[in-house]
């Protein structure tokens, strides 16, 4: 590592910031570009599993909270998009990536949404989950993502509001209602727990190393476990592992290993629901291809 | 053309630096920006920049040492002692009884 490189970490490991115009090491532009435009596809993919219940939505104040919500996410990746091309990608070509099957997008979006308890069970936790890595990217070294995400934070916390109701309203409903997100929880708690990723040291993670993220996967996950667990059991819901215990004396969650080689495989393109998103992503994109076009031509 | 995009939170308040968004032309840059910055209620006022117009200046050399125009330029405690000692006021001075 050169000197100036040398001098850079130590800026950004004691708490400095980088604006687009700084001099910066090509790893660090390289891995920010990586990271920060997996969570703008993110964002973009996130929206396809909400989407199929727009029309399905129980109500018409669920259907407008639901469209309202995907407006949000969308806006998300038009933000964090912005960020990437300043660091030197195109958008286009963070697209093309993505409809390659190129670029990652997040995990829990490589699964199909059954029922409308699923529904709730991403508003709520999914974002739960979401907004521990977010807040922790307040501190990014990297200044224009970091400002962005107060932003996305702030509406984040809308999400989690409205999650929680279409959970509340539910087990507060029939038998039939409560055992709907019962079974969405089941399925939804092994995606969650692959959320914040393997449980890499933190000095052993290039992301934390350059402080582009500001804490461990493992801090993370155990942030999660801690806020919401208690939220989970108290309404009278089963957390699908019997291993799944807080330790008094240190405060840590213990709870069975997930499987990390299979997270692997799902965001690399071979979860339950990655081919369809992905299928449906590229048809969108041509569809709309001529919107651009014409757009484009007449501002000209 | 990128468009760099200020809020005002409320009446009074400065513009604060929000974000950018990327439009062909100013009629396209309002709508983003409307729908970005403003479509909760957050801003009472946005300011539009096109990010050519902007003219950045981010060195400020000191060529001539100009301290005395900086907090830093003046070291009143070394003076201050001594002139106490001068006076012999130092036991009295406020704090003295910590030393």
């Amino acid at each position: 590592m050169d000197e100036r490189t040398t001098e850079f970490l130590d800026y950004v490991q004691s708490g400095g910031q980088v604006e687009t115009g700084d001099w910066m090491p090509d790893e660090y532009r390289d891995r920010l570009i990586k990271f920060i435009e997996m969570h703008g596809n993110s964002e973009l993919m996130g929206v396809l599993p909400e989407r199929d219940w727009i029309l399905r939505a129980p109500t018409l104040q669920r259907k407008l909270a639901l469209t309202a919500k995907i407006q949000d996410e969308v806006g998300h990746a038009q933000l964090i998009y912005r960020v990437v091309e300043d660091l030197g990608k195109p958008r286009s070509a963070c697209l093309d990536d993505l409809v390659s099957g190129k670029a990652k997008f997040h995990n829990v979006f490589h699964y199909p949404t059954r029922t409308w308890g699923d529904v709730g069970v991403i508003a709520w936790l999914v974002d739960a989950a979401a907004i521990v890595s977010q807040k922790a990217l307040l501190k990014c070294s990297y200044a224009p993502y970091a400002r962005i995400m107060k932003k996305i934070c702030w509406e984040e916390s809308f999400h989690i509001l409205h999650g929680r109701d279409v959970i509340l309203a539910l087990v507060t409903g029939t038998d039939e209602q409560f055992a709907l997100v019962q079974e969405a929880l089941d399925r939804w708690w092994e995606p969650l727990m692959h959320f914040h990723g393997n449980p890499i040291p933190p000095d052993e993670d290039p992301m934390y190393v350059w402080r582009i993220k500001s804490q461990g996967n493992e801090e993370a996950r155990q942030q999660f476990l801690e806020g919401y667990v208690p939220q989970i059991r108290e309404l009278g819901l089963t957390i699908p592992d019997p291993a799944l215990r807080r330790e008094d004396e240190t405060g840590t969650w213990l709870y069975t290993e997930p499987d990390w080689e299979k997270l692997r495989a799902v965001v690399t393109g071979h979860g339950p629901a990655s081919e369809e998103r992905l299928a449906f992503r590229r048809l969108s994109r041509e569809d709309v291809a001529w919107v651009e076009r014409v757009v484009l031509a007449e501002a000209a | 053309m990128i468009f760099e995009v200020f809020r005002q939170e409320r009446k009074g308040q400065p513009f604060q630096h929000a974000g950018s968004v990327t439009a062909p032309n100013e009629e396209f840059a309002e709508i983003y920006a409307r729908e970005q910055y403003g479509r909760r209620q957050e801003s009472v006022a946005l300011w539009l920049v096109p990010r050519d117009a902007l003219h950045e200046i981010d060195e400020f050399p000191d060529e001539f040492g100009m301290k005395y125009r900086r907090v830093d330029g003046y070291s009143i405690k070394a003076r201050l002692r001594e002139a106490r000692e001068k006076a012999g006021t130092l036991e009295l001075a406020p704090g003295a009884s910590d030393e």
